[in-house]
């Protein structure tokens, strides 16, 4: 794998990380928002 | 139309999903490690040089962009038109995730004109007809939150979605219809290199992937909220 970018890494590198940085936050997002309502679901079933 | 309502009602959709997410999620892991490993080893373009490399990541943001608001459009089609239960819920989850490939799809533009082109941003037709499709996404996600009675924020929302719908094609042919400084299509024209378009087209299926894995266990998260405030309420789920 080459990531000598050159004259350009300052381009390539920060397209790639603001990336990985939004799509890895949204899938945590999204995951604990699912662990959360999972919790708060169970809590209520089982006081009802 | 009846297999697609048979399958799209909560509880189905709940077993359903369960089963399919873990092979979604891997896939996804799988075809953008894949791609990345391809991008990463392919050469520089003769034009381009090593610039090229934003393209594995701009196109399938850019494409994701206009592919969930599609979704969108045609959930609110099917909301509006036959009522469908769940069409609503998977329509409002699908925003957050369009919004951000199309962010994603105009800072990585940017990030790419500026070397290629000498500048960030142009008015031009594909550029604008893009950011309106932000805007789109963050009125239609605002039309939700602001009215509070869910049926009628759900059928003001699908009016929207299906009125902005017409900017879908706009941004597709825009590189035909008007002179742009945006470069035209270049996957079915065959105008991109193999060592290219291998990891294209595996980081485009990355990204619909995980949008789909996403997308699942956010429908899902909904399905709970739901079942949550129905519970609060005294009501059945």
């Amino acid at each position: 794998m080459n990531f000598d970018m050159g004259t350009y890494g300052a381009y390539i590198w920060p397209a790639y990380g603001v990336s990985a940085l939004a799509l890895i936050g949204a899938t945590v997002w999204t995951v604990l928002a699912w662990r959360r309502a999972k919790t708060r679901l169970a809590r209520l079933e089982k006081r009802i | 139309m009846q297999f697609l309502f048979r399958y799209a009602n909560p509880h189905n959709f709940m077993r359903l999903s369960g089963a399919v997410l873990p092979f979604t999620a891997i896939a996804t892991a799988l075809c953008i490690g894949t791609a990345l490993y391809l991008g990463f080893t392919a050469p520089p373009d003769y034009q381009q040089g090593r610039t090229v490399l934003i393209l594995f990541i701009h196109v399938p943001a850019a494409t994701m962009a206009m592919t969930v608001y599609g979704a969108i459009a045609i959930l609110s089609l099917l909301s509006l038109v036959w009522r469908h239960p769940l069409s609503d819920t998977a329509a409002r989850a699908a925003a957050p995730f369009g919004a951000l490939f199309t962010t994603l799809g105009l800072i990585t533009g940017s990030l790419w004109g500026k070397p290629m082109w000498g500048t960030y941003w142009v008015w031009d037709a594909r550029l604008t007809s893009f950011l309106l499709l932000l805007f789109l996404y963050l009125g239609y996600m605002a039309l939700w939150n602001a009215i509070e009675d869910e049926s009628r924020a759900a059928r003001a929302a699908a009016i929207l979605a299906l009125v902005g719908a017409v900017n879908i094609p706009i941004i597709k042919f825009s590189v035909n219809w008007w002179n742009t400084l945006h470069q035209g299509e270049s996957i079915v024209s065959g105008a991109l290199a193999p060592v290219f378009l291998a990891p294209l087209l595996i980081m485009m299926l990355g990204y619909l992937l995980l949008f789909l894995t996403l997308w699942m266990i956010r429908i899902r998260t909904a399905i709970l909220e739901r079942r949550a405030r129905n519970l609060m309420q005294g009501g059945a789920a």
